[in-house]
């Protein structure tokens, strides 16, 4: 029951605030720019396309198969027009029946083979999708809370919407544009070659000015596409703030200022926006010239040795037909890259926050809970040479060394800025401490997986957020195996019961839906209940019950008196009345434990309890 | 969880959907229209290459006039080149009208929001909101960039085409048009369902939004109960219903494909024998056969296309209906001209806040439930403080809502200096009255403009200082970049009592005539929360202020204290007198019958005489 609070370090400021959010403009996380490892947005795709290997070759192969029947058409016409002509002319009708039949299975092939490519496809990229929105969604509930205090959720939520939509627009045209272009090339190409080596060179040789032109708009193109893709974030951000904070925005009669920001956000995204489909525009120009210029060019070659009898007319007319195809796709190679850029430039964004270690890590190799002793489910919390400082350099907690004993319920009061709710996180392992352990029964909370990490803690804090869905799920999230009985013991011990029951729909009352507006208070009674569900070994309170009425307060001091019973707790709280119950006080100030003793013990000697303690009696009145 | 609306299917239809986006099309109408015509123009001359084909192999070629071959090559080159810069153009012409439409849309989806009922924003999801200000919007934009202009130029291009075809031969033009009937119908029976299906698609987006949302805002809760991997778990859930769903639109996009690719190729397979015979008859010119399959084969991909510029537009279609979905929610109205009449003659006259027999029941509260208020007479008088209590869920914060118009009352009515708050601008309502909510929301701005939000224009450093000094948050002085700095969503993180601090420093830094806080001074500490009280006290002494108060320290900041129960006001008087004569103010005050020994400290066991109370909540007769 000691504490030793030793190397004092650097000077603390008044109110330790968070010191990690805007400082300056070169900080990533305000510029949207997470570090992204080189090779990691190619590494992403790599690992996304792995399991679809099979797959993605199926669907290959279905293309390859359909493109042959599709690119067959002009070399019938050609077969038609050279040989199938002349040999009905002499009456021998069967190479125009074989044209006829052969141009039948090709029309039939290709629809099939289209029909099964779209379907296979689809469910490539719908599995591609499913697996990166998982992969975002589980990384970012397993980033630490440091980390969300940082990342902004509008950013956090265009990762996972507007981001993954345009992986999706790559994978559902982009891909089948790419393979159908790249196959009709090489088909075509191999056509043109076959049925006239000249002819065919020249087409080869247009590639070249293509590819060339296809580098130079994938380099400006994807400038502009990431900085849109940055706009859009920013737009998001400032739609989701003012629609979470419309009270205050209504209040303080915001609208026109808001509108004004807004506008700013939004017309940068127009402009960035425009951007993009003007380096498409030019594109389109560029390929269309080359590909035209292809053409003419062939025609006249062509049709001069058609003319000098060194070419036959049908392979003329076959050529022309397979050159239209050849470079009718050009422009649906400009959609693909502009999927490609798209998805490149989010790809990079998603790489960047899948790139963000936790800074509290789950175990590699879990430890387990030794089993509790006797049947009282508390257990000992050791701070073993903690010191806390946020990574930018401000000390919160300098190095500091206590233990709660199993079952005892202590209490943390202090001015507002002393470290309390440090102190809580770092029990609650919300953050890690810089140096040192916090144990739990003898086991550091780094080693304890999260589920045996919140059988052994569990942390209600002041902002009691409440998840759509009823309010019996609200609670559930404590226990999800609940019954609905233990559910409702849980509401009745801290006096939530009435109010529940009073809802619509009672405990299946949906809290976003009609009817269901739950108070502040209500909402720290439905959190409490969770945590009385969840039945941990140790219970930290963080100012839990600020929102609640007296009666409320009593009837969850109430309740705590039986639930807290062999169970180790921490209770932060400013209203003392909270305080009574606990076994032990400690009183913080800059960072340090300045009291720590019994409630009825420092209330009589003349320390900052006492002085906290008169404060708050005559509070009361 | 979810959250999707169902959607009346009667009546519905894509074009009149999509009509609806004239109004912000129409400032660009010119260049959009001009765009199409270009698209059309281009489109045509590719359709004339095939013809200078035809008549180079009927004519120079069959006749070896070489210098025709030059000529015939310059005129392909010619078109080509013209059909290149025209299809740039189209694209240069629209680029930036486009993005402004969507700009534009997304702005009035804004605005509108911003002046939606409170209700409004109790009972949508902002994930569904977001999702049609981004995703939703983005479809609408392609839609007006590709389907809209294409299936006009590749309607135009098939007719001209077929038109060219039936001059050429109109019995092998009459062939391929076989196919038009079978494929119109395909397509007519697959926009029906694809609709459904891509409206739920829409819908699963948005509910997808709406978890991704709150498992962001809810970290900690999620976190503090280890349940990251049930939320996974949800998560996982809606995202496989979401590919079920967009599986069945790959399901009816790959039937849609597989008739338009199959049916003309049919017919283009048997006008190819056919002319192949006639040929051979001698009836049809070689160039002619060629001329007209290369025409056929051009119109493949306008053909080809129509079936994914369908469900472009559908998808548009859905979009544009989810977006006015919003849009023609009714904004709060203002009903000004009653307004003008009322005020001058009682603007001077102030007799403070009135509540005259105000009942409320949220509109959007399912039939036949009770009222929450049924009927609040109360009066503040100016330069008076009033606090409110009341249980918890009694309608304390419902009430203080109803003094800026963040609710409507439902009946009764509301006076500030004996205006009716309806007859008032809702801005000048909200001039004159400040609030500090239970929850202090900060936004991504500096704390100086964040707490100065809450003044007339024009208020100053001095303003600011002394409102900082008003709330004790001096803290605002020690930060990083002191007052300049950022905060909010996208700032620096403050604790709950810093950020409760500020928003009270918002609410007097006006200083309002009248001020409702709603239980303002929940997260602090005690000496924190005395030397506001303190400093509370002078800027209540002439403000009328209506204060919610859960704590006798809190009341005591009040001239009088009013008790809400059972949706009225069921007694008023002082502090003194209401603990005096009613048992439930003095329960709600200090505790049941505990009062008298709260002070002391009490027993460490569970059990003992001095510990918990005798069930308050049993023991309450509601």
């Amino acid at each position: 029951m000691t504490t030793t609070a030793s190397t004092p370090t650097g000077t603390e400021p008044e109110e330790p605030v968070r010191p990690h959010g805007t400082t300056g403009d070169d900080d990533p996380f305000d510029r949207d720019v997470l570090p992204t490892p080189p090779g990691a947005t190619a590494a992403l795709l790599r690992s996304l396309l792995a399991p679809m290997k099979p797959r993605v070759a199926l669907t290959v192969l279905l293309l390859l198969l359909q493109q042959a029947a599709v690119q067959t058409g002009p070399l019938l016409v050609a077969y038609a027009i050279d040989r199938a002509v002349p040999a009905f002319r002499e009456d021998r009708h069967g190479p125009l029946v074989a044209v006829g039949v052969g141009y039948l299975l090709c029309a039939l092939a290709s629809g099939v083979l289209q029909f099964a490519f779209i379907q296979v496809s689809a469910r490539v990229s719908q599995d591609v999708l499913l697996d990166l929105r998982g992969r975002i969604f589980r990384h970012a509930q397993a980033l630490s809370v440091d980390f969300h205090e940082r990342y902004t959720s509008g950013r956090l939520i265009s990762r996972s919407t507007t981001d993954v939509e345009s992986l999706r627009e790559l994978l559902d045209e982009g891909l089948q544009e790419l393979v159908t272009v790249l196959l009709s090339f090489v088909y075509i190409s191999a056509m043109l070659l076959w049925l006239d080596l000249g002819l065919g060179a020249v087409a080869v040789a247009s590639f070249v000015p293509l590819y060339l032109l296809v580098r130079l708009y994938q380099r400006r193109a994807g400038r502009a596409f990431r900085s849109r893709s940055t706009a859009i974030a920013s737009v998001i951000v400032k739609f989701v703030e003012t629609v979470n904070g419309i009270r205050p925005v209504r209040a303080f009669r915001r609208e026109t200022a808001n509108e004004g920001e807004f506008a700013l956000l939004n017309r940068t995204h127009e402009r960035t926006n425009g951007d993009t489909l003007l380096e498409m525009a030019r594109y389109v120009v560029g390929s269309r010239l080359v590909a035209n210029t292809a053409v003419a060019g062939i025609v006249l070659w062509g049709a001069y040795r058609v003319a000098s009898g060194s070419l036959e007319l049908g392979v003329l007319a076959a050529a022309v037909l397979y050159l239209r195809r050849l470079y009718d796709p050009i422009d649906r190679l400009g959609m693909f890259l502009n999927s490609y850029q798209s998805a490149a430039a989010s790809l990079e964004k998603i790489a960047g926050l899948l790139a963000q270690e936790p800074s509290v890590p789950e175990p590699v190799t879990a430890r387990e809970l030794p089993p509790l002793e006797d049947e009282l489910p508390g257990r000992e919390v050791v701070f073993d040479g903690v010191r806390f400082a946020y990574r930018t350099g401000g000390e919160v907690l300098p190095r500091f060394d206590l233990t709660l004993p199993a079952g005892q319920t202590v209490a943390v009061v202090g001015t507002t800025g002393a470290g309390k709710s440090t102190l809580a996180k770092l029990l609650a392992r919300f953050y890690d401490p810089t140096e040192g352990r916090v144990l739990l029964d003898g086991v550091d909370l780094r080693e304890l997986s999260v589920p045996e990490l919140r059988r052994g803690v569990v942390m209600v804090t002041q902002e009691a957020f409440l998840f759509s869905g009823t309010v019996a799920d609200n609670i559930a999230i404590g226990r999800p195996d609940a019954g609905r009985q233990e559910i409702e013991r849980a509401a009745k011990a801290i006096g939530a019961h009435e109010f529940i029951s009073a809802l619509p729909d009672g405990y299946d009352t949906d809290v976003r839906r009609r009817g269901g507006r739950i108070s502040a208070g209500q909402r720290q009674l439905v959190a409490f209940a969770r945590a009385l569900l969840a039945d941990p070994a140790v219970l930290i309170l963080d100012e839990a019950t600020s929102s609640l009425d007296i009666p409320g307060e009593q009837a969850v001091q109430q309740a705590m008196a039986t639930v807290l019973r062999g169970r180790t707790a921490v209770v932060i709280a400013h209203r003392l009345s909270t305080v009574e119950i606990a076994d032990r006080v400690l009183v913080m100030e800059h960072g340090r434990v300045i009291e720590d003793g019994h409630p009825r013990t420092l209330v009589t000697t003349s320390g900052r309890y006492a002085d906290l303690h008169r404060a708050w009696r005559d509070s009361l009145v | 969880m979810p959250t999707t609306r169902a959607t009346p299917e009667t009546g519905r239809s894509a074009v009149r959907a999509l009509l609806r986006l004239w109004p912000y099309v129409r400032p660009v109408r010119a260049r959009l229209f001009s765009a199409a015509f270009i698209a059309i123009v281009a489109s045509c001359t590719g359709l004339v290459i095939p013809l200078v084909l035809k008549w180079m192999v009927d004519g120079p070629v069959a006749g070896q006039d070489f210098g025709g071959i030059w000529l015939g090559a310059l005129y392909l080159l010619l078109l080509g080149i013209a059909e290149a810069v025209l299809f740039g153009f189209r694209r240069w012409l629209v680029a930036r009208p486009l993005s402004h439409v969507e700009a534009s849309m997304r702005a009035d989806l804004y605005r509108h929001l911003q002046r939606l009922p409170i209700a409004f924003h109790d009972r949508w999801a902002s994930g569904q909101l977001l999702s049609r200000g981004t995703t939703d919007l983005m479809l609408v934009r392609m839609f007006l960039a590709f389907p809209l202009t294409f299936l006009l130029v590749n309607g135009v291009t098939i007719l001209v085409g077929v038109i060219i075809m039936l001059l050429q031969d109109w019995t092998l033009g009459l062939v391929v048009l076989g196919p038009v009937i079978p494929v119109m119908w395909t397509c007519a029976v697959f926009e029906r369902r694809y609709a459904e299906v891509a409206r739920r698609a829409q819908d699963q987006v948005g509910d997808l939004t709406t978890l991704v949302e709150e498992s962001v805002l809810g970290i900690r809760v999620i976190k503090g109960f280890g349940r990251h991997r049930s939320q996974a778990r949800a998560f996982h859930t809606l995202t496989a219903g979401l590919r079920g769903t967009e599986l069945r639109k790959a399901r009816l996009l790959a039937a849609i494909w597989a008739v338009i690719v199959t049916l003309p190729e049919l017919a283009i397979g048997a006008a190819l024998v056919l002319g192949a015979v006639r040929v051979a008859d001698g009836t049809l010119s070689a160039g002619t056969l060629v001329a007209f399959l290369s025409t056929a084969l051009a119109l493949r991909w306008p053909v080809d296309s129509i079936g994914f510029l369908l469900a472009m537009s559908q998808e548009a279609a859905t979009a544009t209906e989810r977006y006015f979905e919003v849009l023609d929610e009714e904004p709060e109205r203002e009903s000004a001209t009653t307004a003008q009449a009322a005020r001058p003659s009682d603007a001077t006259t102030a007799t403070g806040l009135r509540f005259e027999d105000v009942r409320f029941r949220y509109p959007d509260a399912p039939p036949g439930s009770p009222p929450l208020l049924t009927g609040v007479d109360l009066h503040i008088r100016p330069g008076e403080s009033l606090a409110l209590v009341g249980a918890t869920g009694s309608g304390k914060t419902t009430l203080t809502a109803l003094v800026p118009r963040l609710h409507e009352v439902t009946s009764g009515r509301i006076t500030l200096d004996g205006v009716d708050i309806t007859a008032m601008p809702r801005a000048e309502l909200r001039a004159r009255v400040a609030v500090a909510f239970e929850e202090p929301t900060l936004f991504s701005a500096s704390v100086g403009d964040n707490v100065l939000m809450g003044a007339p224009e024009g208020a100053d450093r001095a303003d600011l200082d002394r409102a900082l000094a008003v709330a004790q948050a001096g803290f605002a002085h020690a930060l990083p970049d002191g007052t300049d700095t950022r905060v909010g969503e996208q700032g620096l993180s403050l604790s709950g009592g810093q950020r409760q601090r500020l928003a009270l420093a918002r609410a007097v830094v006006g200083r309002p005539d009248f001020l409702v806080l709603d239980d303002p001074l929940s997260a602090l500490d005690v000496h924190t929360e005395a030397a506001v009280e303190a400093a509370l006290r002078e800027v209540l002494a002439d403000t009328t202020a209506l204060i919610v108060a859960h704590r006798p320290s809190t009341v005591l900041l009040a001239d009088r204290v009013a008790l809400l129960s059972g949706g009225r006001v069921a007694a008023v008087g002082t502090h003194q007198e209401l603990l005096r004569d009613h048992p439930e103010y003095a329960r709600l005050m200090s505790g049941a019958q505990q009062s008298a020994e709260s002070g002391a400290p009490s027993g460490t066991e569970p059990g003992a005489p001095s510990g918990p109370p005798p069930g308050a909540q049993e023991d309450d007769p509601r």
